[in-house]
């Protein structure tokens, strides 16, 4: 066991898989030499030679289609979009064929890869570094969307990404790379050191895709979070003395269905946070499916908390960010209203 | 100082529309035997040249010339003509099911039969084809079965791909066949990456990228040039000049370029232009390639130069906009009529040999349509079971999928 970041659970994983299997190969730009403008990739070049993690022109379509190619090939490529913001170029080749090969071929060729990218605000990137683009992934089928919180099951879901048979697009929220972030820009951030979840076992693990984890239980008021709004979400239900039961989804496709149903009957309210815009994001599906699957069970209309339906503007990023203040109005309405 | 003119956008059109007389003079085609070869050694920069030209074998007598000829023997020549033929007729009785209502899509590949026929024959099993929905030639010159690919057309109960594809968006694996994508350019630079794998894995198998005169002006097509002049990437990036794009001629993709193998040059990639038509061109040029990657000399770039002398699709009416009479005036000929002819002038071939060998080809592709349709077509059924539907979108069905399949009542 260790202490680790997340960006060192990240590399740590990568490594491991490397060392495992001779078919990985890690690509995207600046991950070889130089190990990642996030370092999540450093030192694999020198570990594993440049055949195995190397950089890649600045062409996210190439990337994602080239890594295709790869995995129909048999390699298993694990490719880094250097943030989401730069995924749009791929999403063709990420929504039309990798998530579709498979069954357009009738199993003939499959696509087992791993589109990693780094997700989320609260770090000043503006409207072009910022961006939580997972609906747009969660509509497709035929992809795996995974979204880790903390070093811990970043390290086992990315391995479990990697041994997936099918795509796994693995979205990080960058503003967790370093500690967990609970919403309050102003006080300092903790960093993984710190944390129980920084504990990391240096062993290979893996942590199932499609399963939820309760990070707090409680009885009042179900949360369902994922991402750095697991620990905003934590922040809130503390700093307003409510008994909420925090659900960290960690695979929003296939999302844990039963464990959502399981909670939200116990509790009878459900809010649900994400930091993407408001309309038609991943919440409006969670939404829907506790409406279908909890609706005799619910003592109050479902609450979203949301970022706003604007781009993640540079200047007011504290207004966008959804944090622990409206978390807590969320819990007021729910519980009171 | 005077005020500016305003400024006009340049629309490129065809030379020759419906009522128009065509004209392919400015069509620069040298005589067969005419273009040289260059070693595969020889440095991109110094045979720019052959991106300018058209490579050809066979001349207007039938007769092979040319430091290209002499790669294929009379029997592989025989069996190049058969692979046309069969392909020909395939289309023949596959556009006529089409239009009987059996199935909803088909596309031909008259004229351009050449291409991948000849070109599949300078590969090995093993390599890799990323092909669009014009390479069926491929899979006949490679032996798979045809009542496979008719089951596809007509998406019956024994489509190995299970009714999920548009007609002639085959799959195969094991015949070298990457499945077919209805997004344009997108299998180019998937090329790139399988050959990247190969190369990785230090295996020796290459992969063969294709693509429409249309698509490249996709992003991908640049993806792919650029993935593969940097990694140098054992790759045959083959552009199909067909001369059209559904009704968009393809001045409209080439812009100002001269050639679409001028486009190899800001890449250092090698590149030629074949002329499409000549099955011995055809083969020569792809044999060279085939060595160059399988040398580890990296990527080349080939423009096979020909006609798509049907419609674009069956949903497709060529003649509202271009020239009726264009394909006959098409200065490259018929692949066939032309392999025909140069296995007559050597002496191994005969008008009597042509007739029977086409009244086998006939029986043989009706009885492949026949046992296709016992298994069902489109519109009688049977079809595959609506229960595969919701097979293989995940390699595991994951517990929502399996909701809605109960929910779907299979």
């Amino acid at each position: 066991m260790a202490r680790m970041t997340m960006i060192e659970a990240i590399r740590n994983a990568h490594d491991i898989a490397m060392d495992r299997d001779s078919r990985v190969v890690v690509f995207g730009e600046d991950v070889g030499y130089f190990g990642g403008v996030f370092r999540c990739t450093a030192g694999l070049q020198k570990k594993y030679g440049p055949h195995r993690c190397f950089d890649a022109p600045i062409n996210e379509s190439g990337i994602v289609g080239a890594g295709i190619g790869m995995a129909a090939y048999g390699l298993k490529p694990v490719v880094e979009i250097q943030f989401a913001d730069y995924m749009y170029p791929a999403y063709d080749q990420i929504v039309s064929e990798a998530a579709r090969l498979r069954n357009r071929s009738a199993g003939d060729f499959t696509c087992s890869m791993v589109i990693r990218m780094p997700t989320g605000g609260g770090i000043f990137g503006g409207q072009t570094h910022s961006q939580s683009p997972e609906a747009l992934f969660t509509h497709v089928s035929g992809l795996k969307v995974v979204v880790p919180s903390n070093p811990r099951d970043a390290k086992g879901l990315l391995l479990a990404a990697i041994e997936d048979p099918d795509p796994v697009v693995f979205l990080e929220p960058k503003r967790l790379y370093n500690g967990p972030f609970d919403g309050h820009h102003d006080r300092p951030v903790v960093p993984w050191k710190n944390h129980e979840l920084g504990d990391v076992s240096e062993d290979y693990y893996t942590v199932d895709l499609g399963k939820a984890k309760i990070r707090r239980a409680g009885e009042a008021v179900t949360v369902l979070a994922y991402g750095t709004m697991v620990y905003v979400a934590e922040a809130a239900a503390e700093e307003a003395g409510v008994d909420a039961e925090i659900l960290d989804l960690r695979t929003l496709l296939p999302v844990d269905l039963d464990a959502i149903e399981a909670s939200v009957k116990k509790t009878g309210r459900c809010v649900i946070v994400h930091e993407a815009t408001k309309t038609s994001g991943f919440g409006a599906e969670l939404s829907a499916l506790v409406q279908e699957s909890c609706f005799y069970h619910l003592e109050a209309p479902i609450v979203r908390v949301t970022g706003w339906d604007t781009p993640y503007p540079h200047a007011q990023e504290w207004t966008y960010f959804p944090g622990p203040d409206r978390i807590k109005r969320a819990f007021t309405q729910v519980l009171e209203g | 100082m005077t005020a500016p003119r305003p400024l006009a956008l340049h629309v490129p059109e065809p030379g020759c529309r419906p009522g128009d007389t065509p004209d392919f003079s400015d069509f620069e085609i040298p005589r067969a035997g005419e273009v040289r070869r260059p070693d595969v050694t020889e440095a991109p920069e110094d045979m720019r040249d052959m991106a300018f030209s058209v490579v050809r074998v066979l001349n207007k007598a039938g007769e092979a010339v040319g430091p290209w000829a002499g790669t294929l023997d009379a029997d592989a020549l025989r069996e190049g003509l058969r692979h046309m033929m069969l392909l020909r007729q395939f289309d023949e009785r596959m556009l006529k099911a089409q239009r009987q209502g059996k199935t909803s899509f088909y596309v031909q590949n008259l004229g351009e039969e050449a291409v991948a026929c000849a070109f599949r024959m300078a590969l090995d099993d093993g390599d890799m084809n990323f092909p669009t929905y014009r390479q069926a030639g491929l899979l006949i010159a490679g032996g798979y079965p045809m009542t496979d690919m008719m089951n596809q057309i007509y998406s019956n109960a024994a489509d190995p791909l299970k009714g999920r594809q548009l007609p002639v968006m085959y799959s195969s694996r094991a015949h070298g066949f990457f499945s077919v994508s209805g997004n344009l350019g997108t299998q180019f630079i998937q090329a790139v990456g399988w050959a990247m794998a190969s190369a990785i894995s230090h295996d020796t198998r290459i992969a063969a990228a294709w693509i429409g005169d249309g698509s490249t002006s996709e992003n991908d097509f640049h993806a792919a040039m650029v993935f593969a002049s940097t990694y140098q990437a054992p790759v045959i990036l083959n552009i199909v000049n067909n001369q059209w794009a559904i009704s968009t001629f393809q001045g409209m993709a080439k812009g100002k370029a001269v050639t679409f193998a001028a486009r190899g040059h800001g890449f250092g990639i090698p590149a030629i232009r074949v002329d499409g038509n000549d099955y011995l061109a055809v083969h020569a040029v792809a044999s060279w390639a085939v060595e160059r990657a399988r040398s580890g000399l990296g990527p080349t770039l080939i423009e096979h130069v020909t006609y798509r002398a049907g419609g674009h699709s069956t949903s497709d009416d060529p003649s509202a906009y271009r020239s009726k009479e264009e394909g006959s005036a098409w200065p490259l000929g018929d692949p066939i009529e032309r392999l025909k002819l140069h296995l007559i002038t050597i002496g191994e071939w005969s008008e009597d040999r042509h007739v029977q060998a086409q009244a086998q080809i006939v029986d043989e592709v009706r009885a492949a349509q026949r046992e296709a349709e016992s298994h069902g077509t489109l519109i009688s059924g049977p079809h595959p079971s609506p229960r595969d539907m919701f097979d293989e979108v995940y390699a595991e069905m994951p517990p929502h999928l399996a909701r809605q399949r109960q929910e779907a009542g299979y």
